[in-house]
């Protein structure tokens, strides 16, 4: 029993230090996914802004999961998928930061963020 | 001395350029342009009387072969060879051509070169002398009466250029001088006559002067080319040698020389004012005196009698414009002079007066006595110049009043102008032994003896009446003005004649300027000279009848002077000067074998001849003649005197006893208002018609054009408008609306569905990436 718990611990040390890649691409898989659904089919501008998050921690995730990947296999450089996910989490928040004053800009102009409402660029 | 002759007509030209030019810039004083006026004329006046004296008198005379300037000439107009196209001497010759002959004119061998040149000669001589002599009288009369005037400069400029042009006429060497000369002077006439010409009436008098004589211009002209087209050249010396070779052309027929001279006489009729043109001068007196008297008395006017003179050889071919030319003066005598009686203008008195002593001349010169009518230009020049010249110093005095009936007993007031006036009087009446009385007694004479053509005696009687009119109607002059009762009561002034809203009051003569006056040194010293002349200047053309059938004197006598001038037609030769019996052709056929020398042409019924066949002696005949005339003159002078100083009323109840004859006369014949209404106005008909013609057809047809590019340009307008951009707009659109419903399907605004294409093409890309590695 008690060597069925350490068996148990040890594989999930191992699991810690040698994290299998392919679950990691799994769930970032499933992220992109979820976000992607939601972009395509939510109404709510604020939604779609969130979905949109949603895809980019995908990728964020791809990158870290790569990144111990290639830092456990010790070929590359691992640091450059961290750079990467930095640069993006910066991107995110800055491009939130001007999508948030387009929405309200918005709302106070046609006060609504329903996508399908706004739909000027229609012929 | 004659080599300088070039010199008289460039002093007038330099005295007027300074004057004309500068005058007003430096503002000349009036002494100064006067003195240079002058000074020139006196200088060309004074080179003159050498030159003919060097000419004619000196041991190494020339006369009397012309002198022509060749040393200081100059080839004016080169115009190379021209074709003789006119005359016996047209070189013709004939040519075969493809075996037809072909007559082609030659050029003429010499070619046509105009050279401006002077020519002394006897004829120049005598015109130079009176043009430069009578001229410096005026000229010096003028600084006194246009005292005061503005454009003083002005006036001395134009009568400069006026002399320069009138000797240009009588001095050069050719036709085409003489032309520029005419037209010169011609212009000269209508500035002057213009001078006033704030003043209606000389505008219009200038106006007319100018276009009347255009008239004879055109005739002139013709004459010209046709003397150029028949001799191949315009110099003297050339066309008058040649022209006496030809044919006489007597009555009835009509060839090349009648032509010429038919040209010649138009021109002369313009200047000189003969019947029919003679309108213009009436009106041209208008002008101020001193031109009245030096370009409308003395001078331009003479000059158609120059001209005739000059070219006597073609005039004597034509028998039947010799004919006309006697008519036409005898005719203008009469009609002047019964003019003259009725007006009350004194300078239109003068003026139709000196259109009836240029009728004298003219028939002077159409019996055949050019000679005579020369000297009948002289003498005229003389006593004319110095009635007009006291005229002048009568308006002058009388503080401008032109109208005799406002005068009367000046003589009190202006006796050296009434004495000097008293020779002119004489002169023109013909009274022994002034001037006049020689050259009209010759003239009357020739008229009555002529064998040159038929019809002399009725020449002869129609200036014998004429000659009486003009005693009379000059006694009338002298009466109304000098003698007589004083008529101008109040001594107001009158403003309305000869430029006095222009003048400045005469400052020198305020304090009595309510009566006459008389005129100052300057004015009354040219009329004591001209009055010299006017009584002495006769004896040079003294009646053989005097002087036992011989023109003595020599050279002095004009006859001798003249005559190598002249042709004559008898003895197809020039005459010869100096010797008596060859000269007077005419009177030597009568005397000695009037019916065995048959004369060139019959000629009919002869006054002259009939009566010395009763006398059987010439001078006798010439005598009887002689007494005639003075007999007329007489009686004329002696009918003046009893109806304006005898009986004064009678004048006036002779006007209403004749009134219809007093109505025409004093109407002028209603000449002006019958060319007035023929010619003036149809002009002015034909200038609307031609001004209609253009305002409407001429200016229609660009109008209209205007108008059609207008219209086609609005047609094709509407047609792109309308048609081409319709057919483009019609299928684009049709195209677009075909194509659109199916583009903007695409175009749902739904940012949903963007994105869902978005997510596809990742898709289908990440499918090809995939697909590829296989």
């Amino acid at each position: 029993m008690l060597l069925q718990e350490a068996g148990r611990a040890a594989t999930a040390l191992e699991g810690i230090k040698h994290p299998d890649l392919s679950k990691f691409l799994v769930i970032s898989a499933i992220l992109l996914i979820i976000g992607i659904a939601g972009v395509l089919t939510r109404r709510n501008l604020l939604v779609i802004f969130m979905s949109i998050e949603l895809i980019l921690n995908a990728a964020n995730l791809n990158f870290i999961a790569f990144s111990r990947y290639l830092e456990d296999t010790g070929r590359g450089d691992p640091l450059a998928g961290q750079v990467f996910t930095v640069f993006i989490i910066v991107v995110a928040a800055a491009e939130a930061a001007i999508g948030l004053g387009i929405v309200i800009a918005l709302y106070r102009n046609r006060e609504t963020i329903w996508v399908d409402e706004i739909d000027l660029m229609k012929w | 001395m004659y080599k300088y002759i070039w010199l008289v007509p460039l002093l007038p030209l330099a005295g007027a350029a300074i004057n004309g030019i500068f005058g007003r810039w430096f503002r000349f004083s009036e002494k100064l342009i006067g003195g240079i006026a002058v000074g020139s004329v006196a200088l060309a006046f004074l080179i003159s009387l050498t030159a003919v004296f060097s000419y004619g008198f000196s041991g190494n005379a020339l006369w009397p072969s012309p002198y022509v300037t060749t040393q200081t000439a100059f080839t004016w107009i080169p115009a190379g060879a021209v074709k003789q196209t006119l005359g016996e001497t047209s070189e013709s010759t004939t040519i075969s051509v493809a075996n037809h002959p072909v007559t082609v004119a030659k050029p003429h061998a010499s070619g046509l070169n105009i050279e401006w040149s002077y020519q002394l000669d006897p004829l120049s001589s005598i015109f130079m002398l009176v043009v430069t002599g009578v001229g410096l009288c005026i000229f010096v009369f003028a600084t006194g009466y246009m005292h005061g005037e503005t454009g003083f400069y002005r006036f001395f400029a134009y009568m400069g250029l006026f002399m320069f042009s009138m000797l240009v006429l009588v001095m050069g060497s050719n036709f085409v001088m003489m032309f520029v000369g005419w037209e010169g002077v011609g212009l000269c006439s209508y500035l002057l006559i213009g001078y006033y010409f704030n003043r209606t009436e000389a505008a219009n008098a200038s106006r007319k002067a100018f276009i009347t004589n255009r008239v004879g211009d055109f005739g002139f002209l013709l004459a010209i080319f046709a003397v150029i087209a028949t001799f191949g050249s315009a110099q003297y010396a050339d066309v008058v040698s040649q022209a006496a070779g030809y044919p006489v052309e007597t009555l009835g027929h009509w060839g090349l020389m009648s032509w010429i001279a038919l040209g010649l006489m138009i021109g002369a009729c313009g200047k000189s004012a003969q019947f029919p043109l003679h309108v213009w001068l009436p009106d041209a007196m208008a002008g101020p005196t001193p031109v009245s008297a030096l370009i409308h008395a003395a001078t331009m006017v003479t000059a158609g009698l120059y001209m005739l003179t000059r070219t006597n050889v073609i005039f004597q071919h034509s028998q039947t414009m010799m004919l006309v030319v006697a008519l036409i003066g005898a005719f203008t005598a009469i009609f002047a002079a019964t003019i003259g009686i009725t007006q009350n203008d004194i300078k239109k008195v003068l003026a139709y007066s000196t259109v009836s002593q240029l009728g004298f001349m003219f028939l002077a010169c159409g019996v055949g006595a050019f000679v005579i009518g020369i000297f009948h230009v002289m003498t005229h020049a003389f006593f004319k110049a110095l009635m007009f010249l006291g005229a002048g110093s009568v308006i002058h005095g009388m503080h401008h009043e032109q109208d005799m009936r406002k005068m009367g007993n000046l003589k009190k007031y202006m006796p050296y102008t009434y004495w000097t006036f008293m020779a002119g009087w004489l002169a023109i009446c013909g009274i022994i032994p002034f001037s006049g009385f020689w050259s009209k007694d010759e003239i009357l004479w020739n008229a009555a003896s002529t064998t040159q053509i038929p019809l002399g005696w009725l020449v002869w009687l129609v200036g014998t009446i004429a000659a009486t009119c003009t005693a009379f109607y000059m006694t009338r002059l002298m009466a109304m003005t000098f003698w007589g009762k004083e008529r101008f009561p109040g001594h107001e002034h009158s403003m309305e004649h000869e430029g006095h809203a222009q003048k400045k009051e005469h400052g020198t003569h305020d304090h009595h300027a309510h009566v006459p006056h008389e005129s100052p040194k300057s004015m009354w010293m040219p009329l004591v000279v001209l009055a010299i002349l006017a009584t002495v200047g006769g004896f040079v053309g003294i009646s053989t009848a005097f002087t036992g059938g011989a023109h003595v004197g020599g050279r002095m006598n004009i006859v001798n002077w003249l005559n190598p001038v002249i042709w004559n037609p008898t003895t197809k030769q020039f005459n010869v000067g100096e010797t008596p019996h060859a000269t007077e052709a005419t009177t030597e056929k009568k005397t000695d074998s009037h019916v065995t020398e048959t004369p060139a042409h019959d000629t009919g019924f002869n006054l002259a001849h009939t009566i010395e066949e009763k006398l059987h002696s010439e001078t006798l005949t010439e005598w009887v003649f002689i007494l005639i005339s003075l007999i007329v003159a007489g009686f004329g002078i002696a009918l003046g005197l009893l109806f304006y100083i005898k009986s004064p009323n009678l004048a006036d109840v002779w006007a209403a006893r004749l009134k219809p004859l007093y109505q025409a006369s004093y109407n002028k014949y209603w000449i002006d208002e019958f060319f007035g209404l023929t010619v003036t106005r149809r002009t002015m008909d034909l200038a609307r018609g031609v001004f209609a013609f253009d305002s409407k057809v001429v200016d229609g047809a660009v109008n209209g054009s205007a108008w059609l590019t207008r219209l086609t340009s609005r047609i094709t307008g509407n047609t792109d408008k309308y048609l081409v951009d319709g057919l483009v707009n019609a299928i684009s659109a049709f195209v677009v609306r075909l194509m659109s419903p199916i583009v903007r399907a695409a175009q749902t605004g739904l940012t949903a569905n963007y994105a869902l294409v978005m997510v596809i093409g990742l898709l289908v890309a990440v499918a090809l990436y995939f697909f590829k590695s296989f």
